[in-house]
């Protein structure tokens, strides 16, 4: 059987079936954010190493970090096939992706902030993962205000999608430079990774979270792209007889 | 392709030196903001050393970003550039010569004049040594991936502080061994080869890769 793979790179054809798959994603969102945050807040052991209650932010914390790096890659991913295909669908998901991705960023400083304030008594450190962090959420910015500056769609698209590339192409360099500021000390400052030591309960609820927040921010991606295909593809016809059928 | 190469090197050089002034703002926004921050922060010896690698480099580097934008916007302005992207030539070595004129032009100048800023922070001979060598490897990277973000912004309304705010967290590997070069060289005891490696490795990957997105990001904005 063939499979016509660019059927849905339309945005008449995929504008109905994002449609249908919101409710989806936006119901499985609140079922495992609330049951995970159920599951982190009651089942799990009051205190985390020498953290008491306030260390539960991490359900929130952790979820949105890992998102807001995911949603970049995710963006570049989209940005790379509009390039590769030449599909408006995909930059149409990139620019819608990026948005999300930013408010993920800026979510998990927050976050982060009140957690480093019950926990280190202060709001800011520049530690190696929060200053990295901190230059994810100015790469998304400088991508959608790339963006936005340009006002003919088709150059917007395609030069936000190089701009993007690039900052991918770069990421792991700033990174390494952040992490290491001292190539000659470098092995003794990488931070290791505390996943395995965590109480299995915690982490549990922890990726249950964070596959919620996926759900969640699938469905609101999907909601931002069917907004940008309305208003790109308002003078079409299509478009004027959805008007009709409401 | 040589040829063409060191024709448009000349031609930029040449348009330059006819109108001089350009060059010297750049320079003089350098020194200016060098010397503001003593002002503003502290004239005291131990203060003036321990922020003067920063300070130079994010002098450097807003330097860099405010002469971006001249590297494309006149041959825009007058279409050559539409006839560069139309001639046999490689884009990306016609794109790569008017970035060595550019670096040449803005970048250079900030080398040779960075030991009058050495002296403002009364940092040793030996330091103001490191500090000239790591701006010769880290200012021409600076003009490379800038590039980029000029070709991507190219004749957009406020394009120049635009430019700046994709470019800047771009730079900041350099920014990040740049100063800590300098650092190391103040304390004396630490090898300092590591950054020189880091910072010439960045080099290499900016004259492989840049020249070929610059001239991709060129095609999208003038097509």
């Amino acid at each position: 059987m063939a499979i016509n793979w660019f059927k849905y790179s339309s945005p008449s054809s995929f504008y109905p079936l994002a449609g249908k798959m919101i409710p989806v994603f936006m119901t499985l969102a609140i079922v495992l954010i609330m049951g995970g945050l159920y599951w982190g807040f009651f089942e799990t052991p009051d205190v985390l190493s020498d953290q008491k209650q306030y260390y539960r932010i991490i359900y929130v914390h952790v979820a949105s970090a890992w998102m807001a790096m995911w949603l970049y890659v995710v963006m570049v991913a989209w940005a790379v096939l509009g390039l590769i295909f030449n599909t408006r669908m995909s930059y149409m998901m990139a620019s819608a992706t990026a948005i999300t991705g930013a408010i993920m960023t800026a979510l998990s400083l927050w976050t982060g902030a009140f957690w480093g304030q019950t926990s280190w008594g202060t709001w800011w450190d520049w530690d190696p993962r929060m200053t990295s962090q901190l230059i994810l959420l100015f790469l998304y910015i400088g991508y959608i205000a790339l963006q936005s500056a340009i006002e003919d769609n088709r150059r917007s698209d395609r030069a936000s999608a190089v701009l993007a590339m690039v900052g991918l192409a770069i990421v792991p360099v700033i990174y390494y430079s952040i992490n290491c500021p001292d190539p000659n000390e470098c092995a003794s400052l990488h931070q290791e990774s505390s996943l395995k030591r965590v109480e299995s309960n915690i982490l549990i609820a922890m990726l249950v979270v964070t596959a919620g927040f996926w759900m969640y921010c699938f469905a609101v991606i999907l909601m931002r792209v069917r907004n940008i295909i309305l208003q790109r593809e308002s003078h079409t016809q299509w478009v004027e007889r959805l008007e009709v059928k409401k | 392709m040589f040829d063409s190469f060191l024709a448009l090197l000349k031609r930029d050089l040449l348009l330059a030196l006819r109108r001089r002034s350009d060059i010297f703002t750049v320079l003089f926004f350098f020194i200016i903001v060098v010397s503001i921050f003593p002002l503003g922060i502290s004239f005291e010896k131990a203060v003036l050393q321990k922020i003067a690698p920063g300070v130079v480099w994010v002098a450097a580097l807003l330097a860099s970003t405010l002469a971006l934008e001249r590297i494309f916007a006149n041959d825009y302005a007058d279409g050559t550039l539409e006839q560069m992207l139309l001639t046999p030539q490689p884009l990306s070595v016609l794109v790569f010569a008017k970035t060595l004129a550019h670096w040449l032009l803005t970048g250079l100048p900030l080398v040779l004049i960075a030991p009058l800023a050495g002296l403002q922070y009364h940092l040793s001979a030996s330091t103001i040594g490191t500090l000239m060598l790591v701006l010769l490897i880290g200012t021409p990277i600076l003009s490379m991936i800038g590039a980029i973000g000029a070709a991507l912004t190219l004749g957009l309304r406020g394009g120049g502080i635009l430019v700046s705010l994709l470019v800047l967290p771009l730079y900041i590997p350099v920014l990040v061994y740049g100063s800590g070069a300098i650092e190391a060289a103040m304390q004396g005891d630490v090898s300092l080869q590591p950054y020189y490696l880091l910072l010439l490795a960045f080099l290499l990957l900016a004259l492989v890769f840049t020249p070929l997105a610059t001239a991709a990001s060129l095609r999208i904005s003038v097509e």
